[in-house]
């Protein structure tokens, strides 16, 4: 019998092991998970749970006795130490070596370390992980003043958190506009006046020098400008990198994130990556994406290829979306937008609600959208069909771009 | 406790009983109903959790709203007058026996 061993038991990994008992595969399936948790839904971490809306236990991927009734054994607690590619077996934290026929990597990523002075200090928190949301949720509640560095995604949805439990959050963004990373300038400004119309004190083109304490609590921020700012929680939101050390010290080809093929096959095709963790082909170059969307279809990829439904040479093909919630800001985004060199708004972002058109070289690559589920449906179908509108189409309202059809070619 | 009737496009039907305010779709998730993927979790943004509501329960929820209308034509499966995204319909006790379709899954 096939032997499939899956590192991580996050989004990704736990697809894996449901598409491969779906796709009828008998293969024996080992989950192995680092966490104690039983395995959850990430995204609620930074909204309902954080809360206290959601509990864990309403958040988990798959019912409690799903992993016996299907025959998939879930190691909690358990992490992989290594790889021995020659005995083909994973070693375990303290455990006997764990053989494989095919072995899939999901192991995600972690949260950057502010690098400055004090970043160690209680206080200073992260947030990847439900033990990280329970640690931030009880420091929330006895916080006054609340400092996150970083607007992105995660920053801006735990400054509505706070927000939505009457605090005052002061925002620092290192470059001149929030979600830079991921969003279109018109979708940074309309979250930017969101932001700032709930409270937020959100300060663009500031960094942090330092973080000051007194008994190893933070107590303050001193920023870029020379600002100190009292804090007693510091939320530090700047990004992840790849948990990919693994692979690299099994000597898998790795380049911030473990780098597969168009099949995410690692340089051992016996190896596969997904999600947070890989570095795969997409339209012009290689990329790492972060969304539950990529490690659960990537998930269901590799399932299909191990089970026998795809073909061994098949390529990874879906099309990425995300999404992110903001109190009661809704943003979707579809495509990939890295390169992209037009944008054309739809929509009406003076009243927020509205669509970026985002176009690399006259071809439609990437929707973000705000409030917008009409827009975001659109270019959903868009980029799946393969359509291709031309930027006259879409900059006219007139035109229903449900109508534009194939792209030739 | 409201009793779900979840009917798989094999003909299977999948009885769960539901806790008071959960939605059609979480229910489904934890029962391990398969064909509704839910992957984001209820926000409304995937289109993954879409189900039919038997023809004899139309009515007994209320009316899809426009985010929902939007989102149901991002569904992979084809949209009918009975299509709904299960995140969005909650149960109650007087909802006790209510029957939903599961859709043929894309291949
Ligand atoms: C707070 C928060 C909010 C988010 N919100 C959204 C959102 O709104 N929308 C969206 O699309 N995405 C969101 N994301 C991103 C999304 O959750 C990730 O992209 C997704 O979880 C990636 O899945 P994965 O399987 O690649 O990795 P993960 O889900 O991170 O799982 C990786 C697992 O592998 C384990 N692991 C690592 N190394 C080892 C080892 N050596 N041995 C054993 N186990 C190991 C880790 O402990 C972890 O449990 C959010 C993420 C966070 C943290
Ligand atoms: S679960 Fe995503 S739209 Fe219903």
């Amino acid at each position: 019998m096939t032997r499939v061993v899956v590192v991580g038991a996050g989004h990704g990994g736990v697809a894996t092991a449901q598409a491969l008992r779906a796709a009828g595969s008998t293969a024996h399936v080992t989950l192995v998970s680092a966490e104690d948790e039983p395995p959850y839904e990430r995204p609620p971490l930074s909204k309902d749970v954080l809360l206290g809306k959601a509990s864990m236990d309403s958040v988990r991927l798959r019912a409690a006795g799903w992993y016996d009734d299907n025959g998939v054994d879930l190691l909690l607690g358990t992490r992989v130490a290594a790889i021995d590619r020659e005995a083909r077996a994973v070693h375990l934290d303290g455990g006997a070596p764990l053989p494989y026929d095919a072995l899939v990597l999901a192991t995600g990523g972690r949260p950057r370390p502010l690098p400055c002075p004090g970043s160690g200090l209680a206080g200073v928190c992260s947030l990847l992980t439900s033990e990280h949301c329970r640690d931030l949720r009880s420091r929330l509640a006895g916080a006054r003043d609340v400092v996150i560095v970083g607007a992105g995604f995660i920053g801006l949805e735990v400054a509505s958190a706070a927000v939505a439990l009457g605090l005052r959050p002061v925002v620092l963004e290192l470059v001149d506009r929030v979600l830079a990373r991921g969003a279109a300038a018109e979708v940074s400004r309309a979250v930017a006046s969101y932001h700032l119309s709930r409270g937020v004190d959100l300060r663009l083109g500031t960094g942090v020098r330092q973080l000051l304490g007194t008994e190893e609590r933070v107590t303050g921020v001193v920023t870029s400008t020379g600002e100190v700012l009292p804090a007693d929680l510091v939320l530090v939101g700047v990004g992840s990198s790849p948990n990919d050390g693994l692979a690299a010290e099994a000597g898998l080809h790795c380049q911030d994130g473990v780098v597969v093929d168009a099949g995410l096959r690692t340089t051992d095709p016996r190896i596969s990556a997904i999600g947070d963790c890989a570095r795969f082909p997409l339209g012009h170059g290689l990329v790492r994406l972060e969304s539950v969307q990529n490690a659960v279809d990537q998930g269901k990829h590799v399932a299909a290829r191990l089970a026998g439904t795809v073909r061994a040479d098949a390529p990874y093909l879906a099309v990425p979306w995300f999404w992110s919630n903001q109190g009661g800001l809704r943003f979707q985004a579809v495509g990939v937008a890295e390169g992209s060199d037009h944008e054309v708004v739809r929509g009406d972002p003076e009243a927020g609600r509205f669509s970026v058109f985002r176009f690399r070289r006259d071809r439609l690559v990437c929707v973000d959208s705000v409030n917008d589920a009409a827009g975001h449906r659109t270019g959903r179908r868009l980029l799946a069909n393969r359509a291709h509108p031309t930027l006259d189409q879409v900059a006219d309202p007139s035109v229903d771009l449900r109508t534009v059809g194939r792209a030739p070619g | 406790m409201p009793r779900i009737v979840y009917v798989l496009p094999d003909g299977t039907r999948r009885e769960v009983d539901a806790a008071a305010g959960t939605s059609v779709m979480k229910n489904a998730v934890l029962n391990d109903v398969p064909g509704i993927t839910a992957e984001c979790g209820g926000s409304l943004m995937c289109a993954t959790c879409h189900v039919y509501v038997d023809p004899a329960d139309a009515g007994r929820f209320p009316p899809r709203a426009d985010d929902e209308e939007e989102m149901l034509e991002v569904t992979e499966a084809e949209v009918r007058e009975t299509s709904r995204l299960s995140c969005q319909l909650t149960v109650d006790d007087t909802l006790d026996g209510i029957t939903v379709h599961v859709p043929e899954e894309d291949a």
